[in-house]
């Protein structure tokens, strides 16, 4: 019962935006969210704690951009997370719960970009792939012959004849990993689109009698949607992280795994990397936004919390700077691609001046 | 089958049946078969799960034993009284704010010969050395401000990739655009390492260091502390509530149809599935309570709640196991039932009530899904002063190494699991010498 008032007076504290509140018990930053962005989030406490010897180290919780918004939406007060990462832009409707439960004033900070590759053992073959290889090799319906039928490819070989006649096996992120959503907009809806199922796809909707405003987003649902034939063979969602994408595909060398950037530069002695497009994702063909599949990524800073919490602006103005997100430094290190120069400009001034994001359409 | 055998059940003939058995040599000879199949069976069973244990534990060591040692470079670090303390004011804040990496780097090319490095060549040293090499330096210098203007030998940790290059972790034979270190590097390590200046050494920061995005400055000690917070607390509260629950149950309470539902409900809860414990802990007592998350005292309580039953069910069989004709003979010369209980009956089942207590710390402490639930899987760069401090657990370190991407955190997930099973092996030993020893045969 104590904590719960000790807590009621944080919040009215917040509120009252009171500096320096002496009677707030709370002297570290809790950060959660999304498990993408916490080893950068990790690299930049650890930098934090040892440049600011004078201020506790944040505590960061890694759990999944959805669970850290939703904590992070709870509401203000001592015991509610400052900062939510994400590895995906906030939803309108999550930024509707915030505001509901009085988090109204959100910061989005954009630190940076993942890259997501597709890559095999290290020994196996080379491969080239185009959005509309992975569509033709993972959607249940592809085109042949200008009808959508159900998929008949077994192999690689029959998707592209460039490539070995390996069966047909990718290891995919989970439904609950942000790194899925990317996969699914930027390669098999991209793919979708080139190999023209779309349209035949929406041409079926209609023929089936889907009404006219809702066939759009009916067949933008279909055109991501996964193949399940052969008992899910094909396609295998992994809901583990990238170890153990890595551990399945060291045994069963004839496969493809999908894995962020950072991860494959981290352990390139045992990855082969495809070219999607014709370009090799590197740090560098990511930033000049020449590979396709990459991602922003971001964190939230709670507004009312700045001036409660010690630490937490300037906590948030370390993570921006271009000690930590620069080229040189340790994220990028790490395998985080840096923001252009002119936006990472824009973002140091955000945190300055803590512009609050507005409504979202 | 003989005419006898048929009729095993016939009590008149039972003498003759047991002569008749012996007599029939194809009987005994089947007896006989049964038996030693049925000790084969035993015998396989135990060999199988045996190397399936020697199996794992194999691994682990194999993959493990290496986290105990690191590997370290002697620098000759010049405490340059310029760079560190310009003004000679020796302010703490100065001393703390000065760029010790740079001493560290330099120290290198001179170790490595260089005397103009190239902008390459200064990369590919910097990353031989730690980037933690700052704060050992720092400390260093914040415990002994006279060390600045001299020249002091320090050894100081190689970079993870590498240590992991060094222990074999990285193969040198893989081509070197895709190896983490490159061709340059490794002639630096060979010579370093045939002048003796590159050692693995014990790794005492295992134990010490706190969270690290590095696997070479990883170390357990927040696991350490918050999971030994957590055992305490477990302790302090379960074993005085489930002994007495036990007590009164086993002693005093009526046998009726409500202390039949009590125990049936026991002996579910012993059963119930630990996450659900953590759901529970997430809404009463961060959400209700208000404790503070990733906290080792709701850690603690919520496991609290997972060993109750079995320290209730433990103590409750030590206590049935304790024979009536104790209690019998102290009520009889005139004993109270509270006296024979805490007189007789506790002291002659503190034996099992250790035991069992003992085993469900074993389970505790091994513990990982409910405290996923309550916050315990954070990055904790700094040690839990008080149970209400973040912390998080053993299992639960092993579990965050586990996912790391880097090759380093490898054998820092199996050194973690090794250490976790030599202190659950100590508290089983423990548990079994006390069994061994206060055990009373009746």
């Amino acid at each position: 019962m104590n904590y719960r008032f000790t807590a009621l007076v944080a919040a009215t504290a917040a509120v009252g935006l009171f500096a320096a509140d002496s009677a707030s018990a709370r002297d570290q930053v809790k950060i959660a969210g999304s498990s993408t962005v916490f080893p950068y989030s990790k690299i930049v406490a650890e930098n934090y704690a040892k440049a600011n010897t004078n201020l506790k180290a944040p505590v960061v919780e890694s759990g999944g951009s959805s669970a850290g918004l939703k904590q992070f939406c709870d509401g203000v007060g001592e015991d509610k997370i400052d900062i939510a990462n994400s590895s995906r832009r906030i939803k309108k409707g999550e930024q509707e719960t915030c505001a509901k439960n009085g988090v109204a004033d959100v910061v989005e900070v954009k630190f940076g970009y993942d890259g997501i590759v597709f890559a095999s053992d290290v020994k196996g073959a080379a491969f080239a792939f185009e959005a509309k290889d992975w569509f033709n090799a993972l959607a249940p319906e592809i085109v042949v012959d200008g009808k959508l039928v159900a998929n008949p490819n077994k192999t690689w070989k029959e998707v592209n004849a460039a490539f070995p006649g390996w069966e047909i096996v990718a290891f995919i992120p989970g439904e609950k990993h942000g790194t899925r959503e990317v996969f699914e907009e930027k390669v098999l809806a991209a793919g979708c689109k080139a190999t023209g199922a779309d349209k035949l796809i929406a041409e079926k909707l209609k023929a089936a009698g889907t009404a006219e405003d809702k066939v759009k987003s009916a067949t933008a649902k279909a055109c991501m949607k996964v193949r399940k034939d052969n008992g899910g063979k094909h396609a295998i969602d992994i809901d583990g992280d990238y170890t153990e994408t890595l551990a399945r595909l060291s045994s069963n060398k004839e496969s493809i795994g999908v894995f962020g950037l950072a991860f494959y530069e981290n352990n390139t002695d045992k990855l082969r990397v495809a070219t999607v497009g014709g370009v090799t994702p590197t740090v560098e063909t990511i930033s000049a936004g020449k590979y396709p599949v990459s991602r922003p990524l971001f964190f939230y800073v709670k507004k009312a919390h700045v001036g409660v919490i010690p630490g937490l602006k300037e906590y948030s103005e370390f993570f921006v700077s271009d000690k930590m997100i620069g080229e040189d430094g340790p994220l990028a290190q790490y395998g985080l691609v840096p923001l252009p120069e002119a936006e990472a400009k824009a973002v140091r001034e955000t945190v300055k001046d803590l512009k609050v994001l507005g409504p979202l359409s | 089958m003989s005419a006898v055998a048929q009729n095993p059940s016939m009590p008149e003939s039972d003498a003759e049946e047991a002569v008749g058995r012996f007599d029939n040599p194809a009987l005994m000879r089947r007896r006989r078969r049964e038996e030693v199949r049925f000790q084969a069976y035993g015998l396989i069973a135990i060999a199988l799960s045996f190397s399936f244990l020697v199996i794992l534990f194999g691994t682990i060591i194999t993959n493990g034993w290496t986290a105990f040692f690191q590997t370290s470079i002697e620098l000759p670090i010049k405490f340059d009284a310029a760079e560190i303390d310009p003004e000679g004011t020796r302010n703490p804040r100065v001393l703390a704010q000065a760029n010790y990496q740079k001493l560290a780097y330099q120290a290198l090319y001179e170790k490595l010969g260089l005397e103009n490095p190239t902008r390459q060549q200064r990369r590919a040293a910097n990353e031989l050395l730690s980037r933690d090499m700052d704060t050992q330096l720092r400390r260093m210098v914040e415990a002994d401000p006279s060390i600045i203007g001299t020249t002091q030998s320090v050894w100081g940790l190689a970079s993870g990739n590498i240590d992991a290059l060094v222990k074999g972790k990285i193969d040198r034979k893989v081509p070197q655009e895709n190896r983490q270190v490159s061709d340059l590097q490794i002639e630096w390590i060979d010579k370093l390492t045939a002048s003796g200046a590159m050692q693995k050494q014990f790794n005492t920061g295992l134990f010490t260091n706190f969270a690290s995005s590095q696997p070479e400055t990883a170390g357990l000690a927040v696991a350490l502390i918050g999971s030994l917070y957590m055992m305490l607390i477990v302790v302090l509260l379960s074993v005085p509530f489930g002994v007495a629950a036990a007590i009164y149950l086993e002693e005093f309470a009526p046998k009726n149809r409500i202390t039949d539902i009590i125990e049936v409900n026991i002996n579910n809860l012993a059963a119930v599935p630990s996450i659900v414990f953590g759901l529970l802990g997430l809404a009463v007592f961060i959400n209700f309570a208000g404790l503070p998350r990733s906290a080792s005292l709701v850690g603690g309580l919520v496991l609290t709640l997972m060993t109750l039953p079995t320290i209730i069910i433990a103590t409750r069989a030590a206590i049935t196991a304790v024979p009536p004709s104790i209690r019998e003979a102290a009520l009889g010369i005139g004993a109270s039932k509270v006296q024979t209980v805490f007189h007789h009956v506790l002291p002659l089942s503190l034996p099992g009530i250790i035991t069992g207590t003992i085993i469900g710390l074993v389970q505790a402490i091994g513990e990982t899904a409910p405290l996923l639930m309550i916050g315990m899987v954070a990055f904790v760069v700094e040690a839990p002063q008080t149970p209400l401090d973040p912390a998080t657990a053993l299992p639960v370190q092993i579990y965050m190494w586990a996912t790391e991407a880097e090759r380093g955190f490898v054998e820092k997930t199996a050194g973690a699991t090794i250490v976790l099973l030599g202190i659950i092996a100590v508290m089983s030993i423990f548990a079994m010498i006390l069994r061994k020893r206060y055990e009373r045969k009746w």
